[in-house]
């Protein structure tokens, strides 16, 4: 897993890479994942870290497998009878497919957000926030309203919706209900929090909104970000991993992977040439 | 343009083709609904919704009995009927991959297509022979089996309208799948659920067939569900096959109160979800 760590190069430039912290730490690592479908492989053999406290973006053309890598990370795949999941994914040193390991212990831990904004529907924006602790068995209301407003704030919503909680999450906009999602899965103070393409349905503003999130979330939380957008994996990731045919091509520190790609096929995306 | 022409022309035709064949599908249950209601309206008095039958030959009395029967009759097999159809809805729309489903698709179809007698009959075999009475209870029992289908094909229906990205995000969230089904998509299918408990009640409460050898039918007012019990339908039958002409009055006036019924239960459905 050290390939892609810079070599001490002075000449090079990427002084910031050089400086890379020696405690920076894998919060997942991921051994020869390959996901199936049938007889077809959506990505194949991948290894890759999240490293903790960190955003991780995963970029690549339609169709890449990006997708599929990351929801193999919290066992999303098991839902889909046809996908089969092979090698590990190492949370915290546990693989998360090992047996007697409960799926759903797994997404306590590693939380989501999706494409499309995706609140309940039947709930309030309170009752969206606090949905993941009350129906595991949290009752206490001082504990549900502490919640609420520490999830609220860290996806900076609180402010526009803490006079009206118990309003329909329906009435938010599109950019609302997206934060309304991250804060519902922060509810729940996941490790990880992985986001598929999550502003790829919003406007620029909300856009630069949840963008701006991520620099302040990844001090409480690991993160890793699929995006088909490169300028945004530039502007919010640590680390980037591109993916081509279901392949893992490339992975490393994002500046370096987006000044100086090692691979013909990353530096032909990165510099626009297809994609 | 003389092409434009022709195409008007046959637009109006078609068009004259689906009114024509939309007025002889209404007509028969106009005529059935406007002769129900000419005949049955003049005999309705406070009499039929207050006294029991009289017996035969004296003039008056009413269909209290029938009219208590049928509800609790159906209301008893609604309660039945409902956790068996919607355990069974969502079973076949949230586990499609399940081992159980093909057998239960294909009971349920069968049962949905089964005549309603011959549910009567099961009732009958399963609880009138055992307990050796015609009952309240056998009649809803056959009620229920009229329901289940109904409900369950319903609920599956609706179920699988809820958008699929619900039940990811409640996976997402570390909650275990029966939570999310019980707690997210059935919520967000309430309304659909709800019209297919009304519906299955509509279309149960108007068998008559189902009851002759269960509820059986009886001329005193009782809620004791061990007991033989009057309904609607089956009043109506006896009274219309019988050859008094003030019985003959009545009957269409039942028709009319079970006709209200249906009515206002469909209304109650679509109430139940308006706005979606």
């Amino acid at each position: 897993m050290n390939e892609f760590r810079p070599v001490a190069n002075p000449e090079s430039g990427h002084t910031e890479v050089m400086t890379l912290d020696p405690s920076l730490k894998a919060r997942i690592e991921a051994r020869q994942v390959t996901v199936w479908y049938g007889q077809k492989a959506g990505v194949k053999d991948v290894d890759m870290p999240i490293y903790a406290n960190k955003v991780t973006a995963l970029i690549g053309p339609s169709g890449c497998g990006k997708t599929t890598f990351l929801r193999a990370l919290n066992r999303m795949h098991d839902l889909t009878p046809t996908a089969r999941v092979t090698g590990e994914v190492l949370l915290d040193g546990v693989n998360v497919y090992a047996a007697g390991v409960d799926p759903v212990e797994v997404r306590r831990k590693i939380g989501m957000v999706f494409q499309k904004p995706n609140p309940f529907p039947t709930l309030s924006i309170y009752g969206n926030v606090v949905a993941g602790l009350k129906l595991v068995g949290i009752r206490k209301k001082s504990l549900l309203d502490e919640a609420v407003e520490r999830s609220l704030s860290q996806a900076a919503l609180w402010d526009e919706v803490k006079d009206r909680l118990h309003a329909p999450s329906m009435s938010l906009s599109g950019g609302q209900q997206q934060r309304l999602c991250i804060a519902r899965a922060l509810a729940v103070e996941p490790e990880v929090l992985l986001m598929d393409e999550p502003t790829s349905a919003l406007d620029p503003i909300s856009t630069q909104s949840i963008e701006d999130l991520l620099t302040d979330l990844k001090k409480h939380v690991t993160i890793a970000i699929v995006t088909h957008n490169m300028q945004q994996a530039g502007r919010v990731s640590d680390f980037t991993g591109y993916f081509l045919n279901g392949d893992l091509v490339e992975f490393g520190p994002t500046n370096l992977l987006f000044t100086t790609p090692k691979d013909k096929r990353t530096e032909a995306y990165i510099t626009g040439r297809f994609g | 343009m003389r092409n434009l022409q022709a195409r008007y022309t046959r637009d109006r035709l078609i068009l004259l083709v689906v009114i024509v064949g939309t007025i002889l599908a209404a007509l028969p249950l106009t005529l059935v609904l406007g002769y129900a209601l000419v005949n049955g309206f003049s005999s309705l008095n406070w009499d039929f919704f207050t006294k029991g039958p009289k017996p035969p030959g004296e003039l008056g009395g009413g269909m209290a009995p029938a009219i208590v029967g049928t509800l609790v009759i159906t209301g008893v097999g609604l309660l039945m009927a409902t956790p068996f159809g919607i355990g069974a809805g969502i079973l076949l729309a949230e586990y499609p991959d399940n081992k159980l489903n093909p057998t239960l698709r294909l009971l349920s179809d069968t049962l949905n297509g089964m005549p309603a007698i011959l549910k009567g009959l099961l009732a009958y075999v399963l609880v009138v022979k055992a307990q050796g009475s015609f009952s309240g209870f056998s009649g809803a029992l056959a009620m229920a089996f009229i329901m289940i289908p109904i409900i369950a094909k319903t609920t599956e229906s609706v179920l699988k309208l809820v958008p699929w990205n619900i039940r990811e995000a409640g996976l997402a969230l570390g909650l275990p799948r029966w939570r999310v089904i019980l707690s997210l998509v059935l919520p967000a299918a309430r309304a659909g659920v709800v019209t297919g408990l009304l519906l299955a009640t509509a279309r149960a409460a108007g068998e008559a067939a189902p009851l002759i050898f269960t509820a059986f039918g009886n001329t005193l007012l009782t809620l004791n569900l061990s007991q033989p019990m009057d309904a609607l339908p089956l009043r109506l039958y006896a009274y219309a096959i019988s050859p008094y002409e003030d019985w003959h009055r009545q009957a269409w006036a039942a028709a009319v109160v079970l006709l209200g019924l249906i009515v206002l239960t469909s209304l109650l459905a679509r109430w139940v979800t308006r706005g979606r």
